[in-house]
């Protein structure tokens, strides 16, 4: 067995004994690249989610709406950096992840390039985009690398509060005038289908759900994710008193089960590889946001090197 | 760096990359530990990126104490932690492992001895 065999193998013995990977063990490149690619991923996702919201936190109909959405921006702002920081404990620098992103070698969840047309999506976004994210982040807690893990424990805990936030907007407007209610469902409607495609290509078009099952960075597929949440928001549209837009939705009694209609895969692909509705403007406002911040950035810098400077003069004489 | 990274930059496939503009003045890593409550000792949090100390603290602060998680923070620039290499775990802590001795429970009392 060459050393490299031995190593991985003992690695595999490790995750299979449902240890966790620290930065510094040793790991297979390739295990070590796919957490890169996810984590940044997510981070981006998350940064990247600021963006349709921060549109409406001028627009919030009143001021309690607008405190509860500026501290969701905050915390996506703020998972984002967990997740920086725990993607750079893989040995990538936080400057190449925003490359990456700004040059379109990365890539962020395809759900925020729809936009966001009036008060009702904010809470769309909260139940729907938001409940998705909690159902693929919850299972992540347990994930192999450590770091990652101890990050979505944070983000879990604090998500709930965006997904609730979401549901009572949703349930104010619901209970408001026809034309409110009318506004949350033609929200559900536009947020319905992007949603289901929020847990990714279905298994058996899935390239890397085998190798991270095995190595516990997943801990269940994406189908199965995507069941248990239509299973679980359904029931919860029915509280509200709208209806997904789907004509075949049907309730299984025996397995328990909504069967739902067929996703467009056309158009999930379309919006992955960059002709969403808002690719280019997100795209673009990062870029712009990144850019103009390049002198406080360096301003900082300056200033924190001149203290130093000063610091090691006084020390001298 | 891992090798692999380390290769993919000599090979240029990053392209429209504005990495050698940015790398030269970057801001340095910080860990972050925050205590609690009193009583409590400073428990690592994580790490974040910050110009110097005091802006390390002001972004600990809101990174990591949204929800009256601590009341105080520690940062030290993560360069300057000396860390022991997991290859050394055996060595450094197999030790420990058949000393049963050092633990109360090694020793057999009668059980009507009282407060021991």
């Amino acid at each position: 067995m060459s050393n490299t065999e031995y190593f991985e193998k003992r690695f595999q013995q490790r995750i299979d004994a449902d240890e966790r990977i620290e930065p510094r063990d040793w790991m297979p490149d390739s295990y070590r690249k796919t957490l890169i690619r996810q984590m940044s991923q997510h981070a981006h996702s998350e940064v990247v989610g600021m963006l349709p919201e921060g549109n409406w936190i001028t627009r919030a109909p009143s001021l309690k709406r607008k405190l509860a959405l500026l501290a969701k921006v905050q915390d996506e702002a703020g998972h984002g950096l967990y997740l920086y920081a725990a993607t750079e404990t893989l040995g990538i620098d936080r400057e190449e992840l925003l490359d990456q992103l700004h040059t379109g070698q990365a890539k962020y969840s395809s759900i925020f390039n729809y936009p966001t047309l009036n008060w009702a999506d904010i809470g769309a976004i909260g139940w729907l985009v938001d409940g998705a994210a909690i159902m693929n982040q919850i299972p992540l807690c347990r994930c192999s690398f450590g770091p990652y893990a101890r990050a979505m424990v944070r983000i879990c805990k604090e998500e709930s509060f965006h997904q609730r936030q979401g549901f009572e907007i949703m349930m104010t407007l619901c209970n408001g005038t026809k034309e409110q209610k009318a506004m949350a469902q033609d929200a559900l409607n536009r947020w319905w289908w992007p949603s289901l495609m929020m847990f990714g290509p279905s298994d058996k078009d899935s390239t890397h759900s085998a190798q991270s099952m095995k190595w516990k960075i997943k801990r269940f597929t994406n189908d199965e994710l995507r069941q248990r949440f239509v299973d679980i928001t359904v029931p919860q549209a029915d509280i509200l008193g709208i209806r997904v837009p789907d004509p075949d939705l049907k309730y299984n009694s025996e397995t328990q089960q909504y069967k739902f209609g067929p996703i467009d895969w056309d158009e999930f692909w379309r919006v992955v590889h960059g002709d969403g509705p808002c690719n280019k403007e997100r795209l673009e406002a990062r870029i712009k946001a990144h850019e103009k911040g390049k002198w406080v950035r360096d301003a900082a810098m300056a200033y924190a090197e001149k203290k130093s400077r000063q610091n090691t003069q006084i020390k001298v004489a | 760096m891992p090798q692999w990274l380390m290769q993919k930059k000599r090979a240029g496939r990053i392209h429209k990359s504005k990495l050698p503009e940015m790398e030269k003045r970057k801001w340095p890593l910080y860990e972050v530990f925050i205590r609690s409550k009193s009583g409590l000792n400073h428990k690592h949090v994580g790490s974040l990126h910050a110009a110097d100390p005091h802006m390390a603290i002001q972004n600990a602060r809101d990174v990591y104490t949204r929800r009256q998680e601590g009341i105080s923070i520690w940062v030290v620039e993560s360069k300057f932690i000396t860390a022991s290499n997991p290859e050394d775990q055996d060595m450094l802590f197999d030790p420990a492992i058949d000393k049963v001795y050092r633990h109360p429970t090694f020793y057999n009392l009668p059980d009507d001895v009282k407060h021991i």
